[in-house]
């Protein structure tokens, strides 16, 4: 059934039928008619926020806090270019995001226009599609289309560019029909081939060094995957690791456990990677984060790899069971199957495993010397999680990017899938408090906090006004190092030391920055005063920003260098990390 | 452990390739709509790949679809990746690798202007005629031939103008099909 409208009401009405509440905007000339369809209802709530950037943030924040897609609306021309970055950034996260720009009239395409730019060709390449709604005929079409392709297979960001003049026509809007959809090519396969699945299985029964790799695809794949994973792991007895985007799929504290992997994951984690003699890749994609050297990855291993996305078997690590579908299909599928051969876990024949894996664990490589004069980052992190702990509410971590987000990620724990936001593929400093902010819309009464450094927040700290302005109680808890510190490491370990502009010179005094923006400022530099500090701004009911003055020189260990393999991890005891690497190296990212 | 392995290769490195480059001819079923050899075209360039040739034209227009003829030049590994990789984009219907399926056809189209006179002329015209090359254009001094053939064919025939007056070239690039009942 078609009801007449105008192309902005189709574009709120399409919004209204995929079950969007929140929708993360700023207007513009080009995009005034939407937001006069949106004055006009109240569906959708708009969030308004102070950069276009932090509105791809924040919706990134949302979806992935609550598996729906985070939905954007910009104007066009320096609207649709200040999006690139969280574009970019939830397409390497492979997170569900719709971003509705506005466009100059269809008439004035080409000319260079007041506030135009070829937004669709810009954003080809860091959208998981894009579309330009030249004819009022094909909107809600597209619309429908956009909500499927980003929330569907393997997720990603849509632009839909719309013009004035498409804006303001009359048309006929239809409600979404899977039928009407052009794109017949698009069929992402979600259940995985029953005999590589069978053969997977068949590999996991002979096992003796097995290990679980499991990834962000894991979360992507909704809760029932968390819930399959942890049905496998105890009905396997199989130890588990996983990337930093997918922590959270299992849980922390189980005795399985053994903490992310990676270029900063633990000692267990990334020797038993090495060893191992079958590695169960769910929803990972061997990034160089997480291999090192290649050709010294995992060199003993049977590998099989679960992906939604057929690209990604084979890319950079050939495996022996490939198996394409959605995790939480396939995952569920292995239980079934394991269980047909079995109700034993395999705990005999894996013992010397993990007992090799106790001996790895007793390594402890998150040890760290503690202090009393100077707070510790590993420190501030162990006592903030014991506060959220004790916390009645529901404790979401976002992150922005150095130090400070491996330090969480290795010392802050977590028990659920989703409550764990960070830039993992793209590393965009910036992203954890609009993605705060965008989880706090999302989870009002949850507590929200953003693991931040004193560099990466200054890049979106304006978003500290949105979160004002809509109350939402946001915590940004700053490791201060006055540094940027990761880079500051990488000096030490590959340039001889010469800190060519890595300090945080001419910092604001963040406690009055917090106080101008309308929240609460705390400064804590002392061990002994931080657990109260803590408390006092879990305590109040507003945005807060929290200037926690650390170590200024500590190096995030254990690491792995690029280019080395697993088991040539620097240990959180060596001396001096610029002895490390040699010459050839050091010319790596 | 691993004492044996030389120091570091950048961490963004793949195992060096040690697989052979080949050329690979993939026919590429689209829809036709704006944009999209921008983006197939975008692929090749964002990922590094190398194409030879590249034609496209709307084949069925009741559907409106479109056919991408593209040489590639990789690597097995490499072509596997290029195959998958165009798969994802959402209006790829299908991407088939026609060199490594077994036999197809492949032909293309030239235009090739050469200007003479005298023995020169009479020598191109038999030449032409041998490669059975039309004459699409005359005038007293030049002619323009259109030849169709495999890309050697016309290489050759380019080849031979080259002393007898040779003045531009243009080819369509490859257009390639399965031999055998089957379609894509
Ligand atoms: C937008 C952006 N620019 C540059 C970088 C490179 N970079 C990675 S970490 C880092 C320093 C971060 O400093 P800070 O936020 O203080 O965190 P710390 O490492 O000190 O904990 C930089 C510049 C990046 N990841 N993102
Ligand atoms: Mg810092």
């Amino acid at each position: 059934m078609a009801e007449r409208m105008t192309g902005a009401e189709m574009v709120i009405q399409a919004l209204t039928d995929h079950g969007v509440e929140h929708i993360f905007g700023y207007p513009g000339g080009a995009a005034l008619p939407i937001y006069d369809a949106m004055f006009q209802q109240d569906a959708v709530q708009h969030i308004l926020v102070r950069h276009e950037q932090g509105a791809t943030h924040m919706a990134e924040g949302y979806a992935r806090s609550t598996g729906k897609p985070g939905v954007v609306l910009v104007t066009s021309g320096p609207g649709a270019t200040n999006a690139v970055t969280g574009l970019t950034d939830a397409l390497m996260d492979s997170i569900p995001m719709v971003c509705i720009t506005a466009q100059v009239p269809t008439t004035l395409i080409g000319t260079d226009a007041f506030q135009e730019c070829d937004t669709v060709g810009i954003t080809r390449s860091c959208t998981k599609y894009n579309y330009l709604v030249k004819r009022i005929e094909d909107l809600p079409r597209i619309m429908h289309e956009a909500f499927l392709i980003a929330t569907t297979g393997r997720p990603g960001p849509v632009v839909i560019d719309i013009p004035k003049d498409v804006q303001f026509a009359m048309g006929d809007y239809y409600k979404p029909d899977l039928d009407t959809l052009r794109h017949q090519s698009y069929r992402p396969q979600m259940d995985g081939d029953s005999a590589a699945i069978e053969a997977a299985v068949e590999l996991m029964l002979k096992a003796e060094r097995p290990i679980f790799y499991t990834g962000g695809g894991v979360i992507n794949a909704g809760p029932e995957a968390s819930e399959h994973l942890r049905e496998l792991a105890e009905l396997t007895g199989f130890p588990v690791t996983s990337t930093l985007m997918g922590l959270g799929a299992f849980p922390a504290s189980n005795p399985q456990w053994m903490g992310m992997l990676g270029m900063h994951g633990t000692y267990e984690a990334n020797l038993a990677m090495h060893d191992c003699d079958v590695m169960i890749n769910i929803g990972a994609r061997f990034d160089d984060r997480i291999t090192g050297r290649i050709d010294a990855f995992s060199p003993h291993s049977r590998k099989i790899h679960v992906d939604i996305d057929p690209s990604s078997i084979n890319k950079v690590v050939r495996v022996d069971v490939p198996i394409i579908g959605d995790c939480a299909r396939v995952l569920s599928e292995m239980v079934r199957v394991w269980r047909s051969r079995t109700n034993q876990p395999r705990t005999e024949a894996i013992a010397p495993w993990w007992k090799q894996i106790e001996k790895w664990r007793a390594v402890d490589s998150l040890g760290y010397k503690n202090s009393d004069t100077v707070i510790k980052p590993q420190y501030a992190i162990e006592r903030l999680y014991a506060a959220s702990k004790r916390q009645a509410k529901d404790v979401y971590i976002t992150t922005e990017v150095g130090q400070h987000q491996m330090w969480a990620a290795q010392h802050f724990h977590f028990d659920k899938p989703n409550h764990w936001m960070t830039s993992g593929g793209l590393g965009t400093m910036g992203y954890g408090l609009p993605a705060a902010v965008g989880v706090q819309v999302a989870h009002p009464d949850a507590l929200v906090i953003d693991i931040a450094g004193e560099a990466s927040v200054q890049m979106t700290m304006q978003e500290m006004s949105t979160a004002v302005q809509y109350r939402l109680p946001i915590k940004v808890f700053i490791l201060n190092n006055e540094r940027m510190g990761m880079v500051r490491q990488w000096q030490d370990l590959l340039h001889g030391s010469r800190y060519a502009h890595s300090y945080s010179e001419s910092l604001p005094d963040f406690v009055k920055l917090a106080e101008a923006y309308g929240g609460k400022g705390i400064r804590c530099d002392s061990p002994a005063a931080l657990d109260a500090a803590i408390e006092e701004m879990l305590d109040y009911d507003g945005p807060v920003l929290f200037d926690c003055i650390v170590e200024k020189d500590e190096n995030c260990l254990p690491m792995i260098p690029s280019g080395k393999p697993h088991n040539e991890i620097i240990l959180p005891d060596t001396a001096n990390i610029g002895d490390i690497i040699d010459e050839k190296g050091r010319q790596l990212v | 452990m691993n004492a044996h392995l030389q120091p570091t290769g950048s961490a963004y490195f793949l195992t060096k390739d040690t697989q052979e480059i080949e050329r690979h001819t993939l026919s590429v079923l689209v829809d036709n709509e704006p944009g999209i050899l921008a983006r197939v075209v975008g692929l090749f360039s964002a990922r590094g790949y190398n194409i030879e040739s590249l034609t496209v034209s709307e084949t069925e227009h009741g559907r409106r679809l479109s056919r991408i003829t593209v040489v590639v030049i990789a690597t097995p590994k490499v072509l596997v990746q290029i195959k998958l990789q165009l798969e994802r984009l959402v209006p790829v219907h299908k991407v088939h690798d026609l060199t490594a399926e077994g036999a197809s056809l492949e032909r293309e189209l030239a235009l090739i202007k050469v200007a003479g006179s005298g023995d020169h002329r009479a020598e191109t015209l038999r030449l032409a005629d041998a490669f059975r090359a039309q004459i699409v254009d005359a005038s007293v001094e030049s002619f323009v031939f259109e030849v169709t053939g495999k890309p050697a064919k016309i290489d050759s025939f380019i080849a031979l103008m080259q002393p007898l007056g040779l003045v531009e070239v243009v080819r369509t690039g490859l257009a390639a099909i399965s031999r055998g009942p089957q379609g894509m």
